[in-house]
């Protein structure tokens, strides 16, 4: 497995050269950063490479980094992580790849190399606002009919911002600001390195 | 000649073949499928958000919750992602146990899924049957959690306590009087393994019986034969994984190709299909439960065998022992930090995947340093393979929909988090 590993690496480096931002090699997985944008060529070349062949991807997560630590963050806020697997060698690759601008983050659409990702950039979409050029359909998918705001963005609170209920004088659903009070049972906290170990 | 017009159709959210809440909006020609939306969320909880609102261990729970039939399958994924994270080593025992109930839980999700897809294309029987042997695993379930379904049990560094030594009885009532209670008994007067050992040499009898309704049914094969045929390439190129692919001809099973737990210890095979059409998905399926009643058997010939541990002993991450706690002040410590403040999990990333029943169950965990997760990640097999509804579905008649929609295995606990 780690000879395999340092291949990989290897492999990556040769094929991409300098469109690599960082290569980082931890707890047995791979994880590279990419620019915006180089994305699609160096996608289209991780899944067409015949020492890379990610057939398949198996994951794209929306990230939003701003809360990252409890600090201020000081890179680009937004990103999307890739999960891509490799049948042939039986590898596993995560790409990160930053979207340029905070206020409108937009990448593009990886649909014309996977298709299956079609689903996971509308989740992305609806849940973070992170646009994808090039998506034929792309729509909110798993919140209600006519949200707004993106629930999974760090500024959005846990407890939303309306709530549902039946008005009997109305006789139908309305929507009304929340009333309840956002709370927190076990506080987050972030400790050293080594905390309480001697 | 009226110009004939394309017909829209919804299917559910109120549908009892929609396995649940799916709405699908169809546009028919005739009685042609043209294009197939699914509309998906109905369910949706936002798991991954609340997620990031509880410590590590409150999550656990959380994991049932997604596909509701395979429950203990969603656990291992989580804990193994944070165990990858916190680099726990978990004990052998511990690793078996949870072998061993994950393969009862994959038993259990089929058995569910053969049921429903038999009820949804018009077999009444095979339902009750499959649900008689589910009654005796959620036994299992809940003789070592407490719980028939949200079991909990697997925690990370372990699971939460060691197989009971004895089953439930049933007691007499007024619907079994004494002595059909003690038939009913009667296979559970030993410990949990020896209820399993009972099973297991009753269950290949079982899928035999399945077989004789279904596998060379006319009305079944006429239902399922040729219909959502999905190609190799296409099939990886969509994401799919499970007996989805494995329908279509590919052998590709993470038990094997990157094993977890003590599946390099496990002798079994994986079925694969020929043409990747609903038939093929059913056979691939009744041949895993078959293999999973092979690995079950195993686990319990070592389980027998091998007592030890079934928790890390790392404190920082598990639990300390009730009776140790109670006596003992650095113990008692260790309890109180990490049942209210929770442990703390290094920073850093770690995806952790599981051949969960449906296909490849992921969780991406990303820590900073933190009592709670900075972001979770789940990674739904159903939620690719519902993705693929409109291919799928495109072509067929509205009668093979429920086809399909059953022969992907549609849970929307999962699907809509």
């Amino acid at each position: 497995m780690t000879s395999d590993k340092k291949t990989l690496r290897e492999e990556l480096e040769g094929q991409l050269a300098d469109q690599l931002v960082s290569v980082e090699e931890r707890l047995g997985e791979t994880t590279i950063v990419v620019r915006a944008a180089d994305m699609l060529e160096v996608l289209m070349q991780l899944r067409d490479a015949e020492e890379l062949k990610f057939a398949q991807m198996s994951d794209l997560a929306g990230m939003d980094y701003s809360a990252y630590a409890d600090e201020e963050w000081q890179g680009k806020r937004f990103a999307v992580v890739y999960h891509l697997l490799s049948l042939v060698h039986n590898r596993r690759l995560r790409v990160r790849i930053f979207a340029d601008e905070d206020d409108f983050p937009v990448l593009s659409s990886v649909i014309g190399i996977w298709p299956g990702a079609n689903w996971f950039e509308r989740e992305a979409f609806d849940l973070f606002g992170i646009v994808f050029t090039g998506h034929p359909d792309l729509r909110r998918i798993l919140t209600d009919y006519g949200f707004v705001g993106n629930p999974f963005r760090k500024d959005f609170p846990l407890s939303g911002h309306v709530e549902m209920r039946y008005d009997p004088e109305q006789q139908r659903v309305v929507y009304q600001p929340v009333t309840v009070e956002p709370r927190e049972v076990t506080p987050r906290i972030v400790r050293e390195e080594n905390f309480g170990c001697h | 000649m009226p110009e004939i017009k394309n017909y829209t159709m919804n299917f559910g959210p109120q549908h009892p073949a929609a396995h649940g809440v799916l709405r699908l909006v169809l546009e028919l020609d005739g009685e042609v499928i043209q294009r197939a939306d699914p509309h998906i969320g109905l369910l949706h909880r936002g798991t991954e958000k609340l997620a990031e609102h509880k410590t590590f261990l409150q999550s656990v729970p959380y994991m049932d919750r997604l596909d509701y039939v395979s429950m203990m399958c969603n656990e291992h994924a989580y804990v193994q992602a944070i165990e990858k994270l916190t680099g726990i080593e978990v004990p052998l025992r511990a690793q078996y146990i949870r072998v061993m109930f994950d393969e009862i839980t994959r038993v259990l999700n089929h058995l569910m899924w053969l049921g429903a897809h038999g009820l949804d294309i018009g077999a009444m029987t095979i339902f009750l049957y499959c649900f008689r042997e589910r009654e005796d695993l959620m036994d299992a379930y809940e003789a070592v959690s407490g719980a028939r379904m949200h079991a909990a049990y697997y925690r990370p560094g372990g699971v939460y306590r060691d197989l009971p030594d004895s089953m439930p009885q049933y007691e007499a009532s007024k619907i079994h009087n004494a002595a059909a209670v003690k038939k009913m008994n009667e296979n559970r007067q030993g410990s949990l393994l020896d209820f399993l050992e009972d099973f297991t040499r009753r269950f290949p009898t079982y899928v035999d019986e399945y077989e004789t309704l279904l596998t060379d049914n006319r009305i079944w094969k006429q239902r399922t034969v040729g219909i959502g045929i999905v190609t190799p390439e296409r099939a990886i190129a969509l994401g799919m994984t499970g007996p989805m692919l494995r329908g279509s001809g590919i052998e590709w099973d993470l038990r094997k190709k990157q094993p977890y737990a003590a599946y390099d210890k496990m002798d079994f095979d994986i079925p694969v299909g020929v043409n990747g059409d609903s038939y093929d998905r059913y056979l691939v399926r009744v041949e895993e439960m078959r293999q999973s009643n092979r690995i079950i058997k195993q686990c319990i010939d070592w389980l027998r065998v091998n007592p030890g541990p079934v928790m890390a002993s790392n404190h920082k991450y598990s639990p300390p022992a009730r009776e140790s706690m109670k006596q003992n002040m650095e113990e008692l410590i260790h309890h109180f930090k990490l049942f209210t403040e929770g442990m703390h999990v290094p920073a850093g990333e770690a995806y952790a995947a599981v051949e969960h029943p449906k296909g490849e169950f992921g969780i991406y965990l990303v820590s900073d340093g933190a009592n709670k997760p900075y972001r979770l990640k789940i990674r739904a097999p159903g939620f690719a393979h519902l993705s693929c509804m409109d291919e799928m579905a495109r072509g067929h008649m509205i009668a093979d929909v429920v086809t399909i929609i059953g022969s992907q295995d549609i849970v929307f606990g999962e699907i809509d988090r």
